[in-house]
């Protein structure tokens, strides 16, 4: 079965693949982690906000988005941010936009729809008396929620984030449709250079499986340290 | 924004020869349908058999029930179909692999194996969660009355978990639908390609997008509302959802 099989290929791209590759799709992971969770929270207190309107706009971004293939979404803003970075700066063509700023956009933007669920379910584990606590102590509703609900919504919601943060790596892997080098892309291009396709999607597939296989044991070895007993 | 909108392009005839832009849509959707139906099915049929085997007692069904969810759920769904579209026909017998690589519609087939495969473990999770959360005394009863380990399951845990499950499999069944759209990669001709070849074709963009989207949205409402059906016909009075 493994007759003819070039572990050399492998060898000789190491550096490629990780540096390169890898390198992307980490970065692009983490940033687009943390863009996502910063707007997501905004977004599930707009959701829970009592202001009218905000949270019917909230609740119509994250079902719009979560009703979308990925797949679609890094299509729109591909095509959709050099236009939008026309609108915003008035220049008179559409602005050049690098590959990973695209995918860092459509990513913060997509994963922040589903970060703000999780988010949401984190304020709401939060008792009410904590709330009015907090105002009957004279805080105002941004102190309430940096100092007491939103560190405690982080807590008991991390082991939920870190997961959702290991599906977002898996995720990143479709920039491939865009033709950009992530980790997949990396293996994908020397595959098809050297014509050694079966080699380097069973190092990509295992190399990615040995990174979220170790990730989610991690996420549940913390999971039952970090819990919180009540 | 200087893009000249043209809202009209669907009505044009396609470079294809046959039909117009919106055949070209129409056509996307009707393989997104048919390989998100039979991914579902695959995806049924083995995560419910994964689901129940992580629940039963022994250290055997436990290793083989979590191999199955671990390695399909921690590989991307795009490196598992380009495992099953390049590299599964290449360590086959020879003569088999070139059977499957001369497949009529090979990217139809391996999208659905590939995406129903990728989906059973999400399923099984879905169906364990929801025998485990049934009281052990139902487990406890069906033995009591002497049924065997399947009749347990065929009469007394499974309807059950199905029912308490069927939220969470709505998600995952529009999951799969969504999924059919990593498919382009290996050559399936479904809604999001197509939306991409119509903007190859005439440089409309955005109305190609616009339109696959809400086509998308449709389906999405399509299902929800189907499953809503279903959840409420098979719902038991007094018990969880029912009346």
């Amino acid at each position: 079965m493994f007759t003819g099989f070039d572990f050399n290929v492998i060898q000789n791209s190491l550096p490629y693949l990780f540096i390169d590759g890898m390198g992307f799709t980490v970065m692009l992971t983490l940033l687009a982690a943390v863009g996502g969770l910063i707007l997501g929270t905004l977004i599930a207190l707009m959701r829970l906000s009592s202001i009218p309107i905000l949270p019917q706009i909230a609740a119509g971004y994250v079902n719009f988005m979560r009703s979308l293939p990925l797949v679609l979404v890094i299509f729109w803003f591909y095509f959709l941010v050099p236009y939008i970075g026309q609108w915003v700066t008035g220049a008179d063509r559409p602005m050049r936009v690098g590959g990973f700023t695209s995918a860092l956009i459509t990513f913060v933007l997509f994963e922040a729809a589903y970060f703000a669920e999780i988010m949401r379910a984190g304020i709401q584990s939060i008792p009410k008396g904590q709330v009015a606590a907090g105002y009957a102590l004279g805080l105002n509703y941004r102190q309430v929620m940096t100092s007491i609900v939103l560190p405690q919504a982080l807590r008991n919601m991390l082991p939920v984030l870190l997961t959702q943060t290991i599906i977002l790596f898996q995720d990143t892997s479709l920039v491939y449709v865009i033709s950009l080098t992530d980790f997949l892309g990396a293996a994908s291009k020397v595959a098809q250079r050297d014509g050694r396709l079966v080699e380097m999607y069973i190092f990509a597939a295992l190399v990615y499986f040995v990174i979220c296989f170790l990730a989610s044991r991690l996420v549940r070895h913390l999971q039952t340290k970090t819990a919180i007993l009540r | 924004m200087n893009y000249n909108w043209n809202w009209g392009i669907f009505w044009e005839a396609s470079p294809e020869g046959v039909g117009t832009y919106f055949d070209m849509l129409m056509s996307g959707l009707r393989w997104t349908v048919v390989t998100a139906l039979l991914a579902w099915a695959i995806a049924l049929f083995f995560g419910v058999i994964i689901g129940v085997i992580r629940t039963l007692p022994g250290r055997w069904a436990a290793l083989i029930g979590s191999s199955w969810v671990e390695l399909f759920r921690n590989i991307p769904l795009l490196v598992q179909l380009f495992l099953w579209y390049f590299v599964v026909p290449e360590l086959l017998p020879r003569a088999w692999g070139l059977a499957i690589k001369q497949l009529p519609n090979a990217p139809f087939w391996t999208a659905a194996i590939g995406i129903g495969f990728y989906m059973s473990a999400r399923v099984a999770e879905q169906l364990r969660a929801g025998i485990q959360s049934l009281p052990r005394g139902q487990r406890m009863a069906g033995m009591a009355l002497g049924l065997t380990t399947l009749q347990t399951y065929r009469y007394v845990l499974l309807p059950m978990a199905f029912r308490i499950i069927l939220p969470p499999l709505t998600s995952e069944a529009l999951n799969t639908i969504k999924n059919t759209s990593v498919a382009l990669t290996i050559g399936l001709i479904e809604l999001t390609a197509r939306a991409r070849a119509i903007q190859e074709f005439s440089f409309q963009v955005f109305e190609a997008f616009t339109a696959a989207t809400i086509i998308y949205l449709l389906v999405n409402l399509a299902v929800v509302m189907l499953m809503r059906m279903l959840e409420r016909s098979v719902a038991v009075p007094g018990y969880i959802a029912g009346k």
